[in-house]
């Protein structure tokens, strides 16, 4: 049964704290959206909260992380990326604390609050800090696996997390890696790079796109940094056109990213779908991803404007 | 360590602090020198910890949120063996780790600093480790007056309360000045006592250039149980060089060789021209 990723991502952190007392998770009045509850109930001495205060939340962190604890800081991604991002830049990334910070209801997940609760940058500003890791897991699974990942591994870490239940997208089998990306539908005509929650609808985008006969490779990224540079590049020579997608503001995301990457290595028809930069109108997140032609039937339609250009003749 | 070996710490500290911006051609003279007594008190007599071993779990943890006054606390560290002496005259030169403001690089520093305001939240973070941890270390955390305008120091202030962190020592290096003027006029944060003890620290004023009251509070605390404790320290800015002293133009401004040699005579100890080396 599909549950909201945000949920998976506390049961599995109560989960691996319950035996590693390093483990503490950080909440900014933030239990209720971060699922956190139980995780302060269950283990009061590894959880702190700080209030309403992101600032001092990120502060706190980096202190508990240079005191050999491994600090999980769980906040609304629009909150959480900006205005503690100093923090995240001096306190934590600047002086090595390892912390792990962990948007909760990233995107639109917000949807129908408004601009203020969308976090439509949050890629963008993570993504420019040195050293910083930036993921996004697509489904529960994903979502599990990377949390266990994160754990041990070196560094600081911003991984974005969607409100609402995230559909499936891998199999039993599937073992995610930091910084690779997976193939999940092969084809040569265009390949659609996905990351995140719309992963879905990029696969979902993939289908529809073979049955009107177009040969569509679905590429999903859990790490947009560091990227996956080889699946891109291959995906590029390959199937000669690109489609990126993303809960994202078009500037400073998966698509700007990829953009620099293959127009400084190997350049082909790009299609950058993601929010334009404008105030959004009001829904929930699905009619926001519809309005806005980020579901699968958007996707399609604009995956055909690339293929026609891809095979139109080159000046 | 006896009060007339202090003094002398503090004097040659700061010759070392006026050399190093002299040669540098940069650096923050009238805060680092406000700042001096309060570092030479805290590491040459109050704090615990190992030069020889700088992880060493069980030390007392030091965070200079006013990062801009580093050239006392790199001397200090020098002083003590973190890095050798030598290194001192790198300060602010291409590819040193001295830079301008304090990083983890710099063997002995704790956490970057230099934007103000976060030093503080840092701190809480690292005595609500030693809390949890049931271990006996101190966390210190200097401040700057000027720095209090700041709103996270306020959201730190109340998450020490709100935790009890009788580990942790704030001390407010009080000078009066900032870059644009008089902190009172550009941001005026009084009264400080009352503003603090109202977010629940335990509080006491001090003369920040008294090394014997320096020693004799920090020996005190916590000053309550189950507070953290407050230090808030009247200083001069610019303290020790009459010309600099108490003038904001001087909170980075580097002296012209007649200036060096005119102050470096003003710090030179008891039969002392004060222009040679210390070491």
């Amino acid at each position: 049964m599909d549950r909201p990723n945000r949920r998976v991502f506390t049961e599995t952190l109560l989960a691996l704290a319950k035996n590693d007392r390093r483990i503490f998770a950080l909440a900014s009045d933030s239990r209720g959206s971060a699922t956190l509850n139980e995780f302060a109930a269950t283990l009061p001495d590894q959880f702190v909260e700080v209030g309403i205060a992101e600032q001092n939340l990120v502060g706190i962190a980096a202190g508990l992380a240079k005191c050999g604890k491994i600090p999980f800081v769980c906040s609304p991604a629009c909150f959480l990326s900006m205005r503690s991002i100093e923090q995240v830049k001096t306190d934590v990334a600047y002086s090595g604390a390892n912390v792990r910070l962990i948007g909760i209801s990233g995107g639109v997940s917000y949807g129908a609050l408004g601009g203020t609760h969308h976090s439509l940058q949050d890629l963008a500003v993570m993504q420019a800090i040195p050293g910083m890791t930036v993921l996004l897991p697509a489904d529960n699974r994903e979502t599990a696996l990377l949390t266990q990942e994160l754990v041990d591994y070196p560094g600081p870490v911003y991984m974005r997390l969607g409100r609402e239940t995230a559909p499936r997208v891998y199999e039993d089998d599937y073992r995610p890696a930091i910084g690779k990306g997976t193939e999940l539908l092969s084809g040569f005509d265009l390949t659609i790079v996905a990351a995140g929650e719309l992963v879905r609808s990029a696969l979902d985008a993939g289908h529809l796109l073979r049955k009107e006969g177009i040969s569509c490779r679905v590429v999903a990224l859990n790490t947009l940094k560091p990227l996956d540079t080889e699946i891109l590049l291959t995906a590029a020579k390959e199937t000669g056109a690109i489609l990126t997608v993303e809960e994202h503001s078009i500037y400073g995301g998966l698509g700007s990213r990829v953009a620099q990457f293959l127009g400084e290595s190997c350049p082909v028809p790009l299609s950058v779908a993601g929010f334009p930069d404008e105030p959004l109108v009001t829904g929930s997140q699905e009619e926001l991803f519809r309005h806005y032609r980020l579901d699968a039937a958007g996707l399609v339609e604009r995956a055909k404007k690339l293929f026609r250009r891809k095979q139109a003749p080159r000046f | 360590m006896t009060l007339s070996e202090l003094a002398q710490k503090a004097l040659a500290t700061r010759r070392e602090v006026l050399r190093m911006i002299y040669r540098a051609g940069a650096g923050h003279i009238g805060g680092a020198l406000s700042a001096v007594d309060l570092l030479v008190v805290l590491f040459y007599d109050i704090m615990n910890y190992r030069p020889e071993e700088p992880d060493w779990p069980m030390r007392d943890r030091f965070i200079l949120s006013k990062g801009h006054s580093c050239e006392g606390y790199y001397v200090i560290l020098a002083d003590r063996g973190y890095f050798p002496r030598e290194e001192l005259t790198s300060f602010m030169k291409y590819q040193s780790r001295l830079m301008g403001h304090p990083h983890p690089e710099i063997p002995g520093v704790e956490i970057a600093t230099g934007s103000l305001g976060h030093g503080l939240s840092v701190a809480v973070g690292m005595a609500l480790a030693g809390k949890r941890d049931q271990l006996p270390y101190r966390v210190y955390c200097l401040l700057g007056d000027g720095e209090l305008a700041e709103g996270s120091i306020w959201e730190a202030a109340m998450a020490a309360a709100h935790y009890g962190l009788d580990n942790l020592v704030c001390l407010i290096d009080c000078n009066g000045l900032q870059i644009s003027g008089p902190t009172k006029q550009v941001m005026n944060t009084q009264p400080l006592a009352a503003k603090w003890e109202a977010f629940g620290w335990a509080v006491r004023a001090i003369d920040g250039h008294d090394l014997q009251q320096i020693r004799q509070h920090l020996n005190l605390v916590p000053f309550s149980t189950g507070r953290p404790s407050l230090v808030i320290a009247r200083t001069v800015k610019g303290k020790g060089i009459s010309f600099i002293e108490n003038d904001y133009h001087w909170h980075h401004r580097v002296p012209t060789s007649e200036e060096y040699e005119r102050a470096m005579r003003e710090l030179a100890g008891p039969g002392r021209q004060g222009l040679e080396d210390d070491r």
